[in-house]
C-alpha cells in the first residue's frame, strides 16, 4: 500500500491559483466520490483551507492514481497545467506530519491548521471515503502535531503586534472579561487590537479620536463608546487598557497627567499599548507602579522572539516527525493487504 | 525508620525541583504531573514520619527545632494542595518544592536540635496553638512564594522583553490576588493559634511574646491596608517575602524559648 499526496499552497502557487482549487461545503463530498472513483484508490482526504489544498490517496497502484488526481484536477482548475506537487509514501506521511503540526504554514507553529485538517478527515471518514491506511496515518498525524506542540516551543508566544498585546493583556489581567479599553486614536491597528480584546471579553470599549465623527463610527462598528478628544482623560475611570495611536508630534500621556489619574486607580494595574510614531505616551510611564507600557517597538521586539524561537525548534521538531514517520513505515509494512 | 522516610521525602522534593530545573533550562516549562505526583509522594512520607514521631512522644510531634522544621514543611506542602486546586496558579508548585526542600535539608544536614523536649502534661490547648502556628507559617510560606512569583511576573512585565518565565507564569493579577488571600489564610490561624495560647494559660517569655506579636501587627497591617487599598500588591508581595524571611531567621529562638523549662 502506497500513501500519496498531491497539492498546492502558499509556497508554490498564490492566492489567485489556490482559490480556483478550494473546495468546501457540498463540493467537498462530490469530491471525493469522484476521487474515489478512482481506479486502483482505496481511500481519499481532501484538505482544503485558505493556504492549501492537498488531497491524501491510499492505493496499491500509484502511478495510475496519481495520473487520475492529475486528470481530476487538471479537470477541476480548467487549466492544463496546475502548480501541483506529488509525493509518495515516506514524502507523503512527512508532508502531512508537518502540515498537521503547524511546520508548515504560513506562520510557522499555527494551531489552526491541526482542526482544519481534523475537520477534512472527519468529513471524509463520515463519507466512508477513507480506508484502514488512511485511519491510521491521520491518526497519527494528531498525535504526532499533539506531541510535537506539547514537547517543543513550536506555538510559543505570538508572532503579530495585535496577538503579543492581547496575549501581554492576559499575562496582566488573566481574565479579560468585564475590563475596560480606551483607544486614543482610531488607527488601524488599534483597531485590530481592540477587536481582538473584544473577542476575548473585554467589556467596553471608550473611542476617543480628534475626528469625533471616526471615533464614533469605530465604536458603533466595536459596540462601544465615543468620547470628544479634549475629554479623554475625563472617561479614564476604570479603564484597564488603553490604547494609543494618534499622529499627535509629542506625548500626551505624561507621569504627570497619568500620576494624577492612578490615584483613583486604587491597586488595578493599567496596561498601555502605545502604536503611535512619536509616541503618544512618555516612556517614563512604565516606571509607575502598576502600569505596563509596551511601545510598538517592544510589542514587535517580542513577536520576532517568538517567531525566532519557532524557528530554532524546527530541527527539534522534525527530528520528532522524522521518528514517527518511520514508525508510520514500519507499521504499513507489517500491514500490506488492510486495504478497506 | 523516621530518618529513612525523611529521606525519601528529601530525594522526591529534589527530583521534582530537578526536574523543573531541566524543564526550565530547555525551555519546556510546565513541569506538569511529574511534580505534582512527586509532592504527593513526599507529604505522604512526611505525614507518616510525623505520624511515626507523634506516636513516640505521645503528642503532636513540633517539640524540638527539628521536629518544627519538619511540621513546616507538611504545612507548606499542605496549604499548597490546597490553595493549588483553589488557584490553579502554573509553577506554583515549581516554586514550592524548592522551599520545602531547602527547609527539609536544612533540618536533616544542620546540627539543630533534634532532642523533643516533653512536657509532664499534655495540655491540648497548647498543642493546638503550636501546630496551628506552624500551619499558618506554611500558610505564609506560600504568600512568600506566592509574592516572590508576583515580583518576578512584575520584572518580566516591565522590562518588555517576553520571555519564557513571562508566558509561564501566572496573570500578575491572579498572583496578587493569591498572595493577599494566602495572607489573610495565615493571619486566621495565626490568630486562631494565639487565642489558644491564651486559653492555655501558658507562661510565655517577652521576647518569643514580643517577636510573635511583631509577626502578626505585620501580616494584620498588609490585610488592613490592601483592604482599604492604600498598600500596591508589589509592596504587599515584598513585605510577603520579607516577613516570611524573619520567620524563619527567628524560628530557632522562638523555638528555643517555647521548650519546658
Amino acid at each position: 500500500m502506497t500513501i500519496l499526496c498531491a497539492g498546492i499552497n502558499h509556497h508554490n502557487a498564490p492566492i489567485e491559483v489556490r482559490e480556483k482549487f478550494a473546495i468546501g461545503g457540498n463540493d467537498l463530498q462530490e469530491s471525493l466520490a469522484q476521487l474515489r472513483a478512482i481506479d486502483g484508490l482505496f481511500g481519499a482526504v481532501i484538505v482544503s483551507t485558505c493556504n492549501r489544498v492537498e488531497f491524501y490517496a491510499a492505493s496499491v497502484c500509484p502511478m495510475r492514481v496519481m495520473d487520475g488526481m492529475r486528470r481530476f484536477i487538471d479537470k477541476r482548475a480548467g487549466v492544463t497545467e496546475a502548480p501541483f506537487y506529488t509525493h509518495d509514501s515516506h514524502l507523503s506521511i512527512r508532508h502531512l506530519f508537518r502540515v498537521a503540526s503547524g511546520l508548515d504554514s504560513m506562520v510557522i507553529g499555527e494551531t489552526e491548521i491541526l482542526g482544519q485538517i481534523k475537520q477534512a478527515y472527519s468529513t471524509a471518514f463520515e463519507f466512508g471515503a477513507t480506508n484502514v491506511h488512511l485511519n491510521k496515518l491521520f491518526q497519527n498525524a494528531f498525535r504526532v502535531a499533539k506531541q510535537v506542540r506539547s514537547e517543543t516551543q513550536i506555538t510559543r508566544g505570538s508572532t503579530s503586534v495585535g496577538s503579543v498585546a492581547v496575549d501581554l493583556a492576559g499575562k496582566i489581567f488573566g481574565d479579560l472579561s468585564g475590563r475596560k479599553v480606551m483607544l486614543l486614536g482610531a488607527g488601524d491597528t488599534s483597531e485590530r487590537v481592540a477587536r481582538s480584546l473584544v473577542s476575548r471579553g473585554v467589556r467596553t470599549v471608550i473611542v476617543a479620536n480628534r475626528t469625533f465623527d471616526r471615533a464614533a463610527a469605530l465604536a458603533d462598528e466595536i459596540g462601544g463608546l465615543a468620547v470628544h478628544f479634549d475629554h479623554w482623560h475625563t472617561a479614564f475611570d476604570e479603564v484597564d487598557i488603553l490604547i494609543c495611536s494618534t499622529a499627535a508630534p509629542h506625548p500626551i500621556v505624561t507621569r504627570e497627567k497619568l500620576e494624577a489619574i492612578m490615584q483613583s486607580h486604587q491597586e488595578r494595574p493599567l496596561f498601555i499599548i502605545d502604536l503611535a510614531v512619536p509616541r503618544d505616551v512618555h516612556p517614563s510611564v512604565n516606571d509607575l507602579e502598576n502600569v505596563y507600557l509596551y511601545d510598538i517597538d517592544s510589542l514587535e521586539q517580542i513577536a520576532r522572539q517568538s517567531i525566532e524561537v519557532r524557528q530554532g525548534e524546527i530541527t527539534r521538531c522534525e527530528k520528532m516527525i522524522d521518528r514517527h514517520v518511520r514508525d508510520f513505515l514500519l507499521w504499513m509494512r507489517n500491514h500490506p493487504g488492510a486495504i478497506r | 525508620m523516621e530518618a529513612y522516610l525523611l529521606a525519601a521525602a528529601t530525594f522526591c522534593l529534589l527530583s521534582s525541583f530537578g526536574h523543573t530545573l531541566f524543564k526550565l533550562g530547555s525551555g519546556r516549562v510546565q513541569p506538569g504531573r511529574l511534580n505534582l505526583v512527586m509532592m504527593i509522594v513526599a507529604f505522604g512520607l512526611l505525614s507518616m514520619d510525623l505520624w511515626m514521631r507523634g506516636e513516640v512522644q505521645r503528642s503532636c510531634p513540633i517539640n524540638s527545632l527539628f521536629d518544627v522544621l519538619v511540621f513546616m514543611s507538611w504545612s507548606t506542602i499542605l496549604i499548597y494542595f490546597v490553595v493549588g486546586s483553589a488557584y490553579r496558579l502554573s509553577l506554583l508548585g515549581a516554586f514550592t518544592s524548592p522551599l520545602v526542600l531547602g527547609i527539609l535539608l536544612f533540618a536533616q544536614i544542620t546540627p539543630i536540635n533534634r532532642d523533643a523536649h516533653m512536657r509532664l502534661f499534655r495540655d491540648h490547648w497548647i498543642e493546638l496553638h503550636a501546630a496551628l502556628s506552624i500551619i499558618s507559617y506554611g500558610a505564609f510560606a506560600l504568600a512568600g512564594v506566592a509574592g516572590l512569583m508576583y515580583l518576578l511576573q512584575n520584572r518580566q512585565l516591565k522590562k518588555r522583553k517576553g520571555g519564557t518565565l513571562l508566558y509561564n507564569l501566572p496573570p500578575i493579577t491572579d498572583l496578587g490576588i493569591a498572595n493577599a488571600r494566602l495572607i489573610w489564610l495565615g493571619l486566621i490561624l495565626l490568630t486562631i493559634s494565639f487565642a489558644a495560647g491564651f486559653a492555655s494559660g501558658m507562661q510565655v517569655n517577652t521576647l518569643k511574646f514580643w517577636t510573635s506579636a511583631g509577626i502578626w501587627a505585620a501580616y494584620a497591617l498588609m490585610v488592613l491596608l490592601r483592604g482599604i487599598h492604600t498598600m500596591a500588591p508589589k509592596r504587599t508581595a515584598i513585605l510577603s517575602v520579607g516577613v516570611f524571611i524573619f520567620i524563619l531567621v527567628t524560628l530557632p529562638v522562638i523555638q528555643h524559648l517555647s521548650n519546658p523549662k
